[in-house]
């Protein structure tokens, strides 16, 4: 019993991570229907500009009080920035001219931005895995026998968080307004007034964010990174994003913690399980999409025509 | 037609120059990039079948070169002591790979392209990685090696010499280009570009949209086995890294290069892009490396040019080098007449929204 409720919390800790990438999948693809594979790219890019950014603040170890909610702080608003900024330049150099070509066209070009991405961050740090400094002092409470470490707590803090930022700013802002206005047509949306290319840069700047906070949130939390994280992370957090309902934010949300859940599940039962987790995980996926395509949240909709 | 007659007389060229090739250049490095080229041509003229003319975004491609490869290391070597001959093998590893083909494509069927897309990309990675992991039967991460040597009236390949591999692919080059030249225009073919165009409007006039999807998956997935086979006999040796996501992406950037649905475009696509990987990157890093900038290597930029080669082509030249016929032929109808133009841009502006 102890093992499933430690395996629980684990698996809520990944799906954290999981979630917050997935966020940037849903939006995307409600508003312009592309499954941006750049994405993986863009949150292991965030870990990577967070490494740079400790480095350059000569962090390599543990910090404490104030410091430490400095640096941490600092770190995630410029890997958020970066990544959002890398984000949205993406959409405007190699998605927008593509908005109204045949579709295979945009989602070609996406897997040859995700190639060039990992392509510049290998060519950065090198093929091998690379350390993450430790920056968060990992102090364990034991609870009834299940370890819960600070990272853990951290990991799913933010990611609520971002969450219900993210609800709020979509519900209750005027941009919020327009990018669900876009999503649902982007012809009306446009002849009411709404400026359809500011709404999806901001949709790409937002999601790629929030791909930067759990860029910087997996280099605490595993303490390692290399350039090709994003691909099976990227895999694994569209498949939460389908699960929940693809299109639908607190679906997204929801289907990260799910998917973070059944990879832990699977590792601990599953013999070497390990080893297989990707298998079970993809497995989900095409079942979602053969019993329940529009996923656990998400409504059925018509083809467009 | 004089264009007609020259075209069929460059390809007769072609044919002659190819078959005595490797008996005027003895140099066997040459004639083994040929044949590795000539496996990759294979692949990109079985994803232009998917991709190209069904328009059904394969991006696990590389999991049926695998699924032949292994099929013919576990059936044609010491690992469990059974030697199915190699030309049975061809037969038997693409008829795999097909239902393979078939067995992904049929939860797909539903669903629009992109899950697709997505879907073979999960499939391609669980396929190398349940072979690295089921090491009781494939040796996991070490592979199998010393497969059989094919033989022919007797006669043993060996595996000194390229040259009876480079005949083996070239056969089989054939082979694929002829079973694709004669479906382009049959009525499946037809019906697959009709499900490309449109898919929904394809099942209203009719088409059983589920057959014409699940044929493409079975016949580009057994050419892929097909230089499964060829490949592993050929290495005599398979491991779960040949078969990793980049090489799926390869053989896409190969198709996208030469023009998607052209089955000219693919074969030449994949043969520039052969040459660059094995020639011309190699090359100018020892030049470079000559002029004493030792710490410069090109092989390392690989990805970014398949990248840059998948956005540019798509952003710039979406036709590819040697766009398909139809696609020429919707280019000399822009350029003809401006209302026809203008008028089929917002067709197709509208049919290609969704």
């Amino acid at each position: 019993m102890h093992v499933l409720i430690q395996q629980l919390v684990n698996g809520l800790s990944l799906g954290g991570i999981y979630a917050l990438i997935a966020l940037g999948y849903t939006m995307v693809y409600g508003i312009i229907e592309l499954i941006n594979f750049a994405h993986g790219d863009v949150y292991t890019f965030g870990t990577f500009t967070s490494l740079a950014v400790l480095t350059g603040l000569g962090v390599s170890g543990e910090l404490h009080g104030p410091a430490l909610i400095g640096v941490v702080a600092l770190t995630i608003v410029a890997a958020m920035l970066t990544c959002g900024a890398l984000g949205a330049l993406i959409e405007l150099l190699a998605y927008r001219r593509l908005r109204n070509a045949p579709r295979l066209a945009p989602l070609i070009t996406a897997i040859g931005v995700s190639f060039i991405l990992e392509n510049v961050m290998q060519l950065w740090h090198g093929p091998s895995p690379i350390a993450f400094p430790e920056v968060i002092p990992n102090p364990t409470a034991t609870i009834a026998g299940v370890d819960v470490s600070a990272k853990q707590i951290l990991v799913i803090a933010l990611a609520l968080v971002m969450m219900t930022a993210l609800q709020l700013f979509i519900y209750n802002t005027k941009i919020g307004k327009a990018m669900r206005a876009t999503a649902q047509d982007r012809d009306a949306a446009q002849l009411m007034g709404i400026n359809v290319n500011t709404t999806i840069v901001v949709t790409f700047l937002i999601g790629s964010a929030l791909a930067g906070a759990a860029g910087f949130v997996s280099g605490v939390y595993y303490g390692n990174t290399w350039f090709f994280n994003g691909f099976e992370a990227g895999l694994k957090a569209f498949t939460a994003a389908v699960l929940g309902g693809i299109g639908n934010i607190v679906g997204a949300m929801l289907g990260g913690f799910l998917i973070g859940l059944i990879e832990a599940i699977a590792t601990q039962y599953i013999p070497q399980g390990e080893q297989w987790s990707n298998v079970v995980v993809f497995s989900v996926l095409v079942l979602v999409l053969i019993f329940r395509p529009s996923g656990l949240l998400g409504e059925s909709l018509p083809e467009k025509v | 037609m004089a264009s007609v007659r020259a075209k069929r007389a460059w390809v007769a060229a072609l044919g002659v120059v190819l078959l005595v090739y490797p008996f005027v250049d003895r140099n066997n490095a040459h004639v083994d990039f040929l044949a590795n080229a000539g496996a990759f041509i294979l692949l990109a003229l079985g994803l232009n079948i998917v991709v190209g003319f069904a328009g059904l975004l394969d991006l696990g491609y590389a999991a049926f070169f695998a699924i032949g490869s292994y099929s013919y290391a576990m059936l044609a070597s010491q690992q469990f002591n059974i030697h199915v001959p190699f030309w049975v093998m061809l037969f038997v590893a693409s008829a795999i790979a097909a239902v393979f083909g078939i067995l992904l494509g049929a939860p797909t069927l539903r669903l629009r392209g992109d899950y697709l897309a997505i879907v073979t990309l999960g499939f391609g990675e669980i396929v190398p990685q349940t072979f690295l992991n089921l090491s009781d039967y494939t040796n996991g991460p070490n592979g199998i090696s010393s497969l059989d040597q094919p033989s022919l009236f007797g006669h043993s390949f060996g595996i000194s010499s390229a040259t009876p591999y480079y005949f083996v692919l070239l056969a089989l080059i054939a082979l694929a280009v002829f079973v694709s030249r004669n479906l382009q225009d049959s009525r499946l073919g037809r019906t697959w570009m009709a499900i490309r165009e449109d898919e929904l409007a394809a099942r209203h006039m009719g088409i059983n949209t589920t057959i014409a999807k699940l044929s493409a998956f079975a016949l580009g997935a057994s050419f892929s086995g097909l230089a499964g086979v060829a490949y592993a006999a050929k290495l005599s040796l398979v491991s779960p890294d040949q078969f990793q996501f980049n090489v799926s992406v390869l053989v896409l950037s190969m198709l996208v290069l030469g023009g998607m649905g052209s089955i000219t475009g693919a074969i030449v696509g994949s043969f520039v892009l052969s040459f660059i990987n094995s020639f011309l990157l190699p090359q100018s890093t020892t030049l470079v490396h000559a002029i004493g900038l030792t710490n410069l290597d090109f092989t390392n930029y690989r990805y970014m040019i398949y990248g840059v080669i998948l956005v540019g082509m798509m952003l710039f030249r979406p036709g590819g080098l040697i766009p398909s016929r139809q696609r020429r032929a919707e280019l000399r109808v822009s350029t003809a007449d401006p209302n026809v133009l203008a008028q089929e841009q917002t067709e197709y502006e509208g049919g290609a929204r969704n």
